[in-house]
């Protein structure tokens, strides 16, 4: 076990590092620099601005002394937003993409579970059908289509929930639900599979011989194995949530951390893109992490390595 | 590819019969087809006047243009231009850009896992851990900063192309170059989703090979002296056949959600050009509760949904019928 946690370790700080290092590289080498639109900008002044934010010398020259701020945990500057440390940048964007994120985690991950052993216990059934259907419909939906949509109905029409913005409760419903619906369907198609399988298996036919009612033996014995690729898919799930924010916040209005991506691009700002990539890689590996743990504690056949 | 080996694996009758009784695969395919010919041949019956810009803004649909005497299907967006053209170019262009990118991606992909996995040790130990890399990092945040990368170099080289025309004196050159300045985007699309998307093919790919690389016609092939790229060019690449198409079907869709993602945010197709990404941003930006434009965004919305889920159902039956083990 602690050697499994100490070579996770390793392999965490090495995808870290490629990820830093690959964004960084391939911004800097992007066509455009960030202090080309400088007015009245002489190359005195660019050599200046190139200085002071330390993107002076060559490009292994910048990337090696950014590197090396990493390691003293200096995130540096944005070079678009001069008032603007790329911490106080992301300490301000973060909080509500990760709230919006966990919120439509914490309904993916129940209610897919839910729909999904429904179905499968109703196999073959309407029911079973219209869930299946219903699920594929919302994975082929683009949560760009369901978002306008919903706000169409909801907000416009029946006037029950604000347009858009961020506040109160009433701002999380439309947006965590957009952002969820095809990662429901996700998680309903996976249980509903897994649980079937399950249900054909010798353990539960013995368990049922024994004189176990169906429900008994579906909490106390199938779930807790049928649940298993779910917990698999979890990591994805997260990383599927925090990319897929950034169109839910704009079509809800909502100022979180993808717009870090989009107009650092746009403004050549490597400092705030490679620090998002940082905070990205990390919570990816951390809950990874934890679905591992979680997964062997689950599943006793499983032994970690590697 | 040999013409015995390919047919033998294609016609292989159990699966492909299992895809013709999937009633809802087989009305999505005959979708997916008819959208293709409607989408590549409509726009060129359709008058000219609906392919500009007109002052009839905002028209609602099956509307009488302002300028000229045409009836507007759809409707009109902000510029006047009619809805119903849009749609069937940005179709093209949706379309077009899933099926190249996925294709690319499909070329990269298998000819990765290929090597991969039939070299197999540590070469496949190492070529594995780079797409677990590449893996781990938000694959969205490439393709920007490759669409970011490849638009710059393809925007200066139609403009070189421009300028040195223009000094030469070859008029018709250097209109063909501005001409096609807006429509490099799709080029870049193209290429930026093909070399991110490859990975799931890659892995799924090399999972294959490692099976089909034990069997006794490989180690045949390989005591009668045929070298590696014979024995995976004949042998191999005919068996995955099926698998390639199966999970070609399914690149697609995710391929056109990616590009249309990215052209809802803004960064992919600008105008003139328009893909179901940027006709839906454009939908979205003018919903207001006092006056609807409804069928800027609903007309799109439903095209992008029920080609999606058609390539979807018929991705599933496939995958049904020729790799029913990987379920999802």
């Amino acid at each position: 076990m602690p050697s499994f946690l100490l070579r996770r370790l390793l392999s965490s700080f090495l995808v870290l590092f490629f990820a830093v290092s690959l964004t960084f590289l391939l911004t800097r080498l992007l066509p455009g620099g960030p202090f080309d639109r400088e007015k009245g900008g002489s190359a005195k002044v660019e050599a200046a601005l190139q200085e002071k934010y330390k993107l002076n010398g060559t490009l292994w020259q910048q990337y090696t002394s950014y590197l090396g701020d990493l390691v003293r945990l200096d995130l540096r500057v944005s070079t678009k937003y001069r008032d603007w440390s790329v911490a106080e940048i992301l300490a301000q964007k973060m909080p509500s993409s990760l709230k919006l994120g966990g919120i439509a985690f914490i309904i993916a991950s129940t209610l897919g579970v839910l729909l999904g052993s429904i179905a499968a216990m109703r196999r073959d059934t309407p029911i079973d059908w219209a869930a299946m259907f219903g699920a594929l419909v919302a994975i082929s939906i683009p949560s760009f289509i369901t978002g306008p949509f919903l706000i169409a109905i909801f907000a416009l029409w029946l006037r029950w929930l604000p347009v858009g913005g961020w506040g109160n409760v009433s701002h999380l419903v439309l947006p965590a639900l957009c952002l969820s619906a095809p990662y429901i369907a996700y998680v309903a198609r996976l249980m509903r599979n897994s649980l079937l399988d399950v249900l054909k298996s010798d353990f539960l036919r013995t368990a049922k011989a024994k004189g176990l009612t169906e429900t008994q033996a579906l909490s106390r014995h199938a779930l807790k194995v049928a649940i298993l690729p779910v917990v698999t898919y979890l990591g994805p799930l997260a990383a599927h949530l925090l990319t897929g924010s950034m169109v839910v916040e704009t079509v809800f209005n909502i100022s979180g951390a993808g717009s870090i991506f989009v107009n650092s691009i746009q403004n050549r700002d490597v400092f705030p893109l490679c620090g998002a990539v940082i905070v990205y890689c990390t919570l990816l590996i951390v809950f990874n992490l934890i679905v591992d743990l979680l997964y062997s504690v689950l599943d006793k056949r499983i032994r970690l390595h590697a | 590819m040999p013409d015995a080996p390919k047919t033998s694996a294609l016609t292989r009758p159990d699966g492909w019969d299992i895809v013709r009784r999937n009633r809802p695969a087989m009305i999505s395919l005959v979708f997916l087809v008819a959208m293709v010919l409607l989408a590549f041949t409509v726009p060129f019956f359709l008058p000219a006047a609906l392919k500009t810009t007109s002052n009839g803004a905002f028209l609602p649909p099956l509307s009488t243009g302002v300028d000229a005497p045409v009836t507007h299907l759809c409707g009109t967006d902000k510029n006047g231009q009619d809805l119903f053209y849009r749609l069937l170019t940005g179709a093209q262009v949706s379309l077009g850009v899933g099926i190249v990118g996925a294709g690319i991606s499909l070329i990269i992909g298998t000819l990765y896992g290929m090597i991969s996995g039939f070299i197999g040790g540590r070469v496949d130990a190492l070529m594995m851990r780079v797409v677990d890399l590449i893996y781990a990092v938000p694959r969205i945040l490439f393709i920007m900063i490759f669409i970011a990368a490849f638009d710059g170099v393809f925007k200066d080289w139609l403009d070189g192309l421009r300028l040195s025309a223009q000094q030469s004196g070859w008029s018709s050159i250097e209109t063909a170059a501005r001409y096609l300045m807006p429509y490099s985007k799709i080029v870049v699309m193209i290429l930026s989703l093909g070399l991110v998307e490859w990975l799931t093919m890659a892995r799924i790919i090399r999972g294959q090979v490692l099976v089909l690389r034990e069997l006794t016609f490989v180690t045949a092939a390989r005591a009668m002296g045929q070298s590696p790229w014979q024995i995976l060019k004949k042998h191999l690449l005919p068996n995955l056949s099926t698998i390639i198409l199966t999970y070609l079907t399914l690149t697609i869709p995710a391929v056109i959600l990616d590009e249309s993602f990215l052209s809802f945010l803004g960064l992919g197709i600008e105008d003139p050009a328009a893909s179901w990404g940027s006709l839906l941003k454009d939908g979205a930006q003018v919903i207001n509760p006092i006056e609807s434009k409804w069928w800027l965004l609903a007309f799109p919305a439903v095209l992008m949904s029920l080609s999606l889920l058609a390539l979807n159902f018929l991705g599933d039956g496939l995958r049904d019928a020729f790799d029913p083990k990987s379920g999802d």
